[in-house]
């Protein structure tokens, strides 16, 4: 059964890659309009997780559904709603920041495409840098590009990997604020991978913890570290790092 | 198809290299050929048959690299998870690369002959309407091994990039570019048969030296690029969706 109001539904989703374990039966949900961040240590399985969700990583066994369609047989369909910005992806060096955004605009077929890229330039303060060559931008500013890219379409669904990763406090903190605003303004859902616990603490009202390759914990961020008996996300983030999977496991279990 | 037209209108060089190889080519083996005449008693019609093959061996191989080559750009330029993760299907990709090939491939010839009848007095627009037949035929031919190029650079990423200019040389010998079938041994000889440009070569030597095309060659280099075509498509296809479930496009494009 699909629930019209979940945009993004995992089911027992597992991925394999040889004897590696990348993911294990991971099933969550996210309704229309939520901020979720997926966080964990390196290897928790979040990026492969967003890979999966952007149709470049087919899972071993599970099913995802997005927008209540079956991600594998629409994915066209649902990538057309959808977008994503990473802090380790780059658009073409050898192109000018407008040319690159002119060319993603053509692929996602947006209308009034050349005042959507000026708007978005605006809102990222790269209006200056519009003629300049992408590969002569440095990382802050390649990072504020792609988020940029990622909002061309006006997405309903915006997957972000570590969004504020390359950008210093000052710019890091206006992207959250403009990602927050545009999720009120469009009620756009977001799902935002982070290490950055200011990102997450701001930004999301749900939070899921994983860790190889499963979900080890689920709630708001003053939820959790309630839980946790923790002062700050950090301390949690610590703490689940640290101790063996097993033993968080059976303390979930126990609180439940 | 807009990004490769920003890339080349702006990167002289870029835009350059399309035409600097088939050029060079061109001249050496242009000069190659009034040399031989020269001091041989090669045939007149050697000169025009060997620069012949050289402006039509261009046709396959710009089809061929262009496909690739614009692969590889996205792959160099970390753009493939932005590329695969946009509503774009792999049909419309691979028929931009087929189209942007089509272009150059023109821009080519038509450069290679204008230079050819201004160096050697030699007219590639004599041939007449088969000229398009065996254009064609190679341009196919070219979309082919482009295809299955690039699917095995995606089955086996940036170590396997030197495929996409190997890959015409590798077929090249039994493509009878500048020499017929029959100076082949005898065992490679049925191999080349199975080559569409073999066909294509052929025939374009034929016209050349008689004047007269037998017309089932053009048959059998079309039947053989359409079986062709349809096995690159599954290639490709197959080892597409092995890389999504190896997570191989993740994996090249950050």
């Amino acid at each position: 059964m699909v629930h019209s109001d979940l945009v993004v539904e995992l089911r027992n989703v597992r991925k394999t890659f040889g004897p590696a374990l990348a993911v294990d039966d991971l099933s969550f949900s996210v309704a229309e309009g939520e901020i979720v961040g997926l966080l964990g240590a390196n290897g928790a399985g979040k990026t492969t997780s967003i890979h999966m969700l952007l149709g470049l990583i087919t899972p071993s066994a599970g099913t995802i559904n997005i927008f209540g369609k079956d991600l594998e047989r629409h994915r066209i369909d649902i990538l057309q709603q959808a977008n994503f910005a990473s802090a380790y992806q780059f658009l073409p060096w050898n192109l000018k920041v407008w040319e690159n955004l002119f060319v993603f605009s053509e692929i996602y077929r947006v209308k009034n495409g050349k005042k959507k890229i000026n708007e978005l330039l605006d809102m990222f303060e790269l209006s200056h840098m519009r003629d300049r060559i992408t590969g002569a931008l440095s990382a802050g500013e390649q990072t504020r590009l792609n988020l940029c890219k990622s909002l061309l379409n006006d997405p309903r669904l915006l997957l972000l990997d570590e969004p504020t990763a390359s950008l210093d406090p000052d710019q890091a903190d206006k992207v959250r604020k403009i990602i927050a605003s545009l999720q009120r303004e469009t009620g756009m859902t977001v799902i935002n991978t982070s290490h950055n616990m200011i990102d997450v603490h701001e930004l999301c009202g749900r939070i899921l913890f994983m860790q190889k390759g499963r979900i080890i914990a689920e709630g708001g961020a003053d939820e959790i570290m309630q839980r946790y008996g923790s002062e700050s996300l950090e301390d949690v983030f610590i703490r689940i790092a640290r101790t063996p999977i097993v033993e968080k496991l059976e303390s979930e279990l126990a609180k439940n | 198809m807009i990004k490769f037209g920003f890339v080349c209108a702006r990167n002289t060089f870029r835009a350059m290299d399309v035409f600097f190889w088939p050029v060079m080519d061109l001249l050496v083996w242009g000069f190659l050929s009034v040399y031989m005449l020269k001091v041989s008693n090669a045939v007149p019609a050697l000169i025009t048959m060997l620069i012949g093959a050289t402006i039509m061996w261009n046709v396959l191989m710009r089809a061929q690299q262009l496909i690739s080559v614009s692969f590889l750009d996205d792959l160099w330029s970390r753009n493939l998870l932005n590329i695969f993760a946009a509503p774009i299907r792999v049909s419309e990709y691979v028929t931009a690369a087929y189209l942007m090939g089509f272009i150059q491939a023109v821009l080519v010839i038509l450069v290679l002959s204008v230079l050819a009848n201004i160096f050697y007095s030699f007219n590639l627009f004599s041939i007449g309407l088969p000229l398009a037949f065996l254009f064609a035929n190679l341009l196919l031919m070219g979309w082919s091994l482009g295809l299955v190029t690039t699917a095995l650079i995606l089955r086996w990423g940036p170590p396997a990039e030197a495929l996409a200019w190997a890959i015409p040389f590798l077929v090249q010998p039994v493509c009878a570019v500048f020499y017929p079938v029959s100076v082949l041994p005898l065992w490679l000889q049925p191999v080349a048969y199975w080559v569409p440009a073999a066909h294509v070569f052929e025939g374009m030597r034929q016209i050349l030296q008689t004047g007269h095309l037998d017309q089932s060659r053009l048959w059998c280099a079309l039947g053989l690029n359409i079986l062709y075509m349809v096995i690159a498509a599954l290639v490709f296809r197959h080892l597409f969706q092995e890389a999504r479930q190896r997570g191989y496009l993740a994996k090249y494009g950050t």
